[in-house]
């Protein structure tokens, strides 16, 4: 029998329009000889939930005093456009079955709006995108993706006013572009900004799919040959790193501890190249731990300002001023002082007591205020106390004691403890809970014979340890390899015994 | 006060005879309302039948022309109880309200108005909210209407049968002396189509003339021994009379083929869904031209046993096609079939999935099954091409950007974080998503206003106390009494944290008694905490969940407290959706008309985030989001707060509140500067540019020294 509608479906995401596009779609289509109905859930998207808008248009020179039935929901095999207003509710719609190779013309964007099972994980929990971006392209009869976030953010519209662009240009409605501008103008809300959001997205339509462009930053150079020599002796896939490295630590320290970095990775000549990769990396990171001196002196570097200007997209020479948020504790103040002091103060509870009026409250600093960057940039001038203070003691005994244990080990093993520090992470509470975490992987190495898959264990308990903020899941893990005292203690503050302990 | 504005759409309930209307299913029904000439409107709001409630709020002028008496109910049951007014007097009214959580509650009145009857025409409209993307439990109110004698209509979804089933339950319900509810699917309420109308109506018996010559008839009270006549009544007179009715009128229809060997009985709420699944099997056309006889069950209750007989009789087999659980319909079916001796196959759920919401694709599987059962379709598959799923993140509900929940569950973390996990009892409402990832708070929720009423068992020494929640819409619904005069009473020394959000926020920002605003035509601002001490709490305090700090030392304090007895927390902060939607645009037109104004809006230093995602664990905000670590060492992913942040400063509190990291940043924009912002920044400018240069001297210096530019 003859099918004469245009069943057209939206997957959006809430706050994202998907409401106002299908009002336009509606629009457009009535006052151009069709008749059509939508149906969709409202509410539940508005809190942040995925939903799914369905539209049907009939001409009406076929209705002639017949209604046509219509649907209250896409169904599978039967929606000519999917329209997708972020690349995973595109994958979502093709997982529902309403997208089809002989039918389904699917426009969606490229970016991502993370979603919060995503964005919780203490590691990296987003989702492959490649993989969903394989599987449209195979279900879709016609793919019609970009990135259209960023042509919002370029024409300062919504993303609705881009993908009505996108519908129009994909040339799957019987409508010219003047009707479509023509509905946006009708509305009479933003026209302006729609319009050029619109623009935007017909114009990549029509332009086909391009490729987002990498936009790769070139690594930095070195101008000294003699450290090019010592860095050259390293296995080139390390080598790009360990110059980011030396940059890191030149610009947190000074040459003579970068070159304490170049010491301590050469010890790694002899060893595979994704070790000393890997040791080059989470080195450089470590040895440039983050204390208030580092914080204060980013805090107050010009660029920052141009960052944020972008990031906030203050317009031309807009007056702006950051209140940054600050709460040192105690233990902030005791890490910077002179080792000994340091030390001793730390344990003591009476001087902890003294200066808890100090640290009960979170501080907020404006440092574009001359007082805020004075008293940031006196911090950061500190830098001259770091390499003897506590804090820097605690933490290059555990350098030494990790170097050591990898050094002790080969192969995949090797590899495996020297990716280990990605899991040290945060400050105050948060730093002390994955150092707890670090320390006890830490010690069950010490403790563990290589018989062959100590690497795999490793693997296994470094995810384990990311996987949740309790952790439950490395406490879980522990007791499967029936690590005796590590299972159970998730001290929240104390570092677990091993070589490299304070 | 509600989160949309219905001036456009007001103006559509004007419409006049031949007219054609356009717009939402539910404000069709509003229109039909008053095309069938009412005298008084309540209900209770909540998806998917807030939209009635709030046109009619918005359309005081017509209501008055109209002379209908409007409200918004306390509650479902209140609603419901209006229905009295037609009980004695000629009056047409209608209710409305979510289902079947509102009958639950509603349910009492009903059973009353049901036993004695009514003589002006009651109709009670529920918007069912059931399969996916329902926020309540899967159950029908089908059951409610067979309980109390009810008839239940059902009609097809499209707005000329919707209108239509109004017009007719308001008549079957005076023919019938019988309350008519109409059952509406969630997306029937929401569906965009169009009818002609026909003129309002202005009742000829108004509210006052029953206010000024009061009528009273005591064998319509359910009270001995009129109560023991009402079931004869029910049984000999409103049953028959519904019969008649339904079948004279026709109501329920045959549609698609004169006759066939097989054929389909469906709800009518069902029938668009099964003719998209007969025209994509090739059964049908676009228009439902059917190559099967259809029966139309737009009265779902009750069943018209010569009707059914009749569609029976000479055919082989017919399906029926009747959404969720019991199989109410398809039991009685099978009962007249036995009784009448009739041959014919019944098929129902053993053909279709018994669980969850009919969808054309779930019906077409069923309809494939029953006709290939019945020698139809031969070689031929129906299969459209399916794909492994690829992983996509699942996207539970959550709080919206900037909302003043958001702190109140942080604070539960860091109390949890002190002394150990909590027994939380939840309620309805936005809160509960507290329930779902990031704070994964919350035990039980029982109902709409039942959260402390949901921890009453728990009253003992114990070395922990429980927490309850509950919304203020919950409170003032029934909380008031259910919950906190129940704990006086009872002595609890548990806590409860009530959410006090200036207006009911989860149901779209209709007001109550404790809204913030003044309002014309409602009596607001009467406090929650005044209204908690009047039944007898002593321990109550007012906290604004913005500040973290005096949220989590109150919430600390109050599960810690030496003071015995029931502690209540009202946690104030308005609803963020609602204020953005007022307030936006009023900046925007701030700012173009040249005023001075600043908007805040958070920011995180890549630099310095650690990419632990503690601060989104403990937030939840959907505009802290990630993104790539412009630090090619790290491969983790760095918190981001893109461009919808509101500048609530949410995140600012919990990294200090938490002492997360030193990340975080309010950034404060100036637009339209006044000179003097324009001198202080340009003289600040100076010299910390000044400075900066000094110190990026300093470092460009070490970084030649090292030899590395």
């Amino acid at each position: 029998m003859s099918r004469n509608r245009i069943s057209i479906a939206i997957a959006a995401l809430g706050g994202q329009g998907g409401g106002v596009l299908s009002n336009w779609i509606v629009e457009l289509a009535e006052a151009n000889g069709f008749m059509a109905q939508y149906t969709a859930i409202a509410g539940v998207a508005q809190r942040t939930g995925a939903t799914i808008y369905a539209i049907e248009l009939y001409p009406e020179e076929q209705v002639q005093g017949k209604e046509p039935v219509l649907a209250l929901m896409p169904v599978s095999g039967d929606v000519d456009i999917l329209i997708a207003s972020e690349l995973m509710e595109a994958g979502r719609a093709v997982n529902r079955g309403i997208v089809t190779p002989d039918k389904t013309t699917l426009i969606t964007s490229d970016h991502r709006v993370f979603a919060i099972g995503e964005k919780e994980q203490p590691g990296d929990g987003r989702f492959d995108a490649d993989t969903v971006r394989e599987a449209i392209s195979e279900a879709a009869k016609e793919l019609i993706i970009f990135d259209m976030d960023a042509l919002v953010q370029q024409s300062s519209s919504v993303i609705s006013s881009v993908l009505f662009g996108a519908l129009a240009g994909s040339g799957a409605l019987p409508f010219s572009r003047e009707l479509f501008e023509e509905t946006i103008k009708a509305s009479g809300r933003a026209v302006e900004s729609n319009l050029a959001g619109f623009a935007l997205g017909f114009e990549w339509a029509q332009a086909g799919n391009v490729d987002p462009i990498e936009n790769q930053e070139p690594s930095p150079e070195i101008s000294s040959s003699e450290l090019m020599s010592s860095i050259e002796k390293l296995p080139k896939g390390a080598q790009p790193i360990a110059i980011y490295g030396l940059h890191r630590l030149v610009d947190y320290q000074d040459a003579d501890y970068a070159t304490l970095y170049l010491d301590r990775l050469s010890q790694f000549t002899g060893a595979p190249d994704a070790v000393v990769k890997e040791v080059a990396r989470h080195l450089a990171l470590w040895m440039s731990y983050e204390d208030v001196i580092r914080v204060a002196d980013l805090k107050t570097r010009a660029d920052r300002g141009e960052k944020i200007e972008v990031e906030v997209k203050a317009t031309d020479g807009q007056i702006w001023y950051g209140h940054d948020y600050f709460h040192p504790r105690f233990e902030e103040f005791t890490d910077i002082l002179p080792a000994g002091i340091g030390a001793a103060m730390n344990q003591s509870q009476i001087w902890r007591r003294i200066f808890s009026p100090l640290f009960s409250k979170g501080r907020i600093i404006r440092p574009k205020t001359i007082l805020g960057y004075l008293m940031l940039r006196m911090v950061a001038n500190l830098r001259f106390l770091r390499q003897g203070s506590y804090k820097f003691k605690c933490e290059d005994k555990r350098i030494r004691s990790w170097l050591e244990l990898v050094s002790k080990h080969k192969g995949d093993a090797a590899l495996e403890i020297a990716k280990c520090p990605r899991l040290i992470k945060g400050y105050g509470g948060t730093h002390a809970r994955s150092l707890n975490r670090f320390s006890r992987i830490m010690a069950f190495v010490e403790k563990s014979q290589d018989d062959g898959d100590l690497a795999v264990k490793i693997a296994e308990l470094r995810d384990a340890a990311l996987a949740d903020d309790k952790g439950n899941a490395l406490s879980a893990s522990f007791n499967n390899l029936n690590a005796t005292g590590l299972g159970t203690d998730d001290g929240k503050n104390s570092e677990f015994e091993w070589a490299g302990s304070s | 006060m509600a989160e949309r504005s219905f001036k456009k759409e007001v103006e559509k309930l004007r419409l006049g005879e031949g007219e054609e209307f356009r717009g939402e299913g539910i404000l069709a029904v509003t229109k039909a309302l008053l095309q069938a000439g009412v005298s008084y409107v309540g209900g209770y709001q909540g998806s998917p039948i807030s939209h009635l409630m709030d046109v009619l709020a918005d359309a005081e002028d017509i209501m008055n022309e109209l002379n209908i008496h409007f409200e918004t109910s306390a509650s479902e049951a209140t609603a419901a109880a209006m229905l009295a007014a037609s009980v004695n007097y000629p009056l047409r009214g209608a209710v409305t309200w979510k289902s079947t959580v509102g009958t639950n509650v509603a349910s009492d009145a009903l059973a009353n108005v049901a036993s004695g009857g009514v003589t002006g025409g009651a109709l009670v409209i529920v918007g069912e909210d059931y399969g996916e993307g329902s926020s309540i439990m899967q159950e029908r109110s089908h059951a409610f209407a067979t309980k109390s004698q009810m008839w239940l209509l059902d009609p097809r979804p499209n707005l000329t049968s919707i209108v239509n089933a109004v017009e007719t339950g308001f008549e079957l319900s005076e023919a019938s002396n019988t309350p008519v509810m109409l059952e509406l699917r969630i997306r029937a309420c929401h569906v965009y189509g169009r009818f002609t109308a026909k003129d309002n109506k202005i009742p000829d018996f108004k509210l006052q003339d029953a206010m000024e010559n009061p009528n009273r008839d005591t064998s319509r009270i359910v009270l001995p021994p009129a109560n023991y006549l009402h079931e004869h009544e029910k049984l000999k007179e409103r049953w028959p009379a519904a019969i008649n009715f339904i079948s004279e009128r026709k109501l329920n229809e045959h549609l698609g083929a004169e006759s066939g060997e097989i054929g389909i009985i469906v709800q009518g709420g069902l029938y668009n869904s099964l003719i998209r699944a007969l025209e994509l099997l090739g059964l049908s056309d676009e228009f439902g031209e059917a190559d099967l006889p259809i029966y139309v069950m737009n009265v779902t209750y009750p069943v018209i046993d010569e009707e059914i007989l009749e569609f029976m009789n000479g055919k082989k087999a017919v399906l029926l096609v009747e959404e969720g659980h019991p199989n109410y319909i398809e039991q009685e079916l099978g009962l007249i079939l036995r009784k009448a001796g009739c041959e014919t196959v019944l098929n129902g759920k053993d053909m279709i999935s018994d669980i969850g919401e009919y969808t054309s694709d779930v019906i077409k599987k069923g309809v494939e099954k029953f006709a290939r059962a019945n020698g139809y379709f031969g070689n031929s598959t129906f299969e459209t091409a399916r794909f492994t799923p690829v992983e996509v993140p699942a996207r539970p509900a959550g709080f919206c950007t900037g909302c003043p929940e958001r702190p109140m569950f942080t604070a539960i973390q860091l109390v949890q974080e002190e002394i150990g996990d909590l027994h939380v009892s939840a309620d309805i409402g936005c809160h509960l998503f507290s329930i779902l990832p990031p704070f994964n708070i919350g035990n039980t929720t029982m109902g709409y206003g039942l959260g402390w009423a949901g921890a009453s068992a728990f009253n003992k020494d114990a070395r922990k106390r429980t927490l309850s929640i509950m919304g203020d819409g919950g409170f003032w619904h029934n909380g008031l009494t259910s919950g906190v005069g129940n704990a006086v009473f009872n002595q609890t020394d548990n806590v409860l944290m009530i959410v006090d959000n200036n207006y009911s926020a989860a149901t779209g920002g209709q007001d109550l008694l404790s809204s913030k605003a003044e309002h014309e035509k409602r009596s607001t601002q009467h406090a929650i905490a005044d209204a908690v001490r009047g039944v007898g709490v002593t321990w109550v305090k007012e906290v604004r969940t913005y500040d973290l700090v005096d949220m989590h030392r109150t919430l600390l304090d109050a599960m810690t407290t030496s003071f015995k007895g029931p502690k209540v927390i009202v946690a104030q902060g308005e609803c963020m959706l609602n204020r953005q939607r007022r307030e936006k645009p009023q900046f925007n037109k701030n700012v173009r008309a040249g005023k001075r104004m600043v908007r805040d809006r958070f920011y995180v230093d890549s630099e310095t985030c650690t990419g632990d995602h503690q601060c989104i664990r403990m937030s939840g905000c959907p505009s802290l989001t990630l993104k790539e670590n412009p630090n090619p060492l790290k491969s983790d992913p760095v918190a981001y707060v893109d461009n919808s942040c509101v500048g609530c400063g949410h995140c600012g509190e919990v990294a200090h509140a938490a002492v997360l990291c030193p990340s975080f940043s309010k950034v404060s924009l100036i637009y339209n500067p006044s000179v003097w912002d324009k001198f202080k920044a340009g003289f600040r400018r100076g010299i910390i540019s000044w400075l900066q240069k000094g110190a990026e001297r300093k470092r460009l210096r070490r970084l030649q020294k090292a030899g590395l530019v």
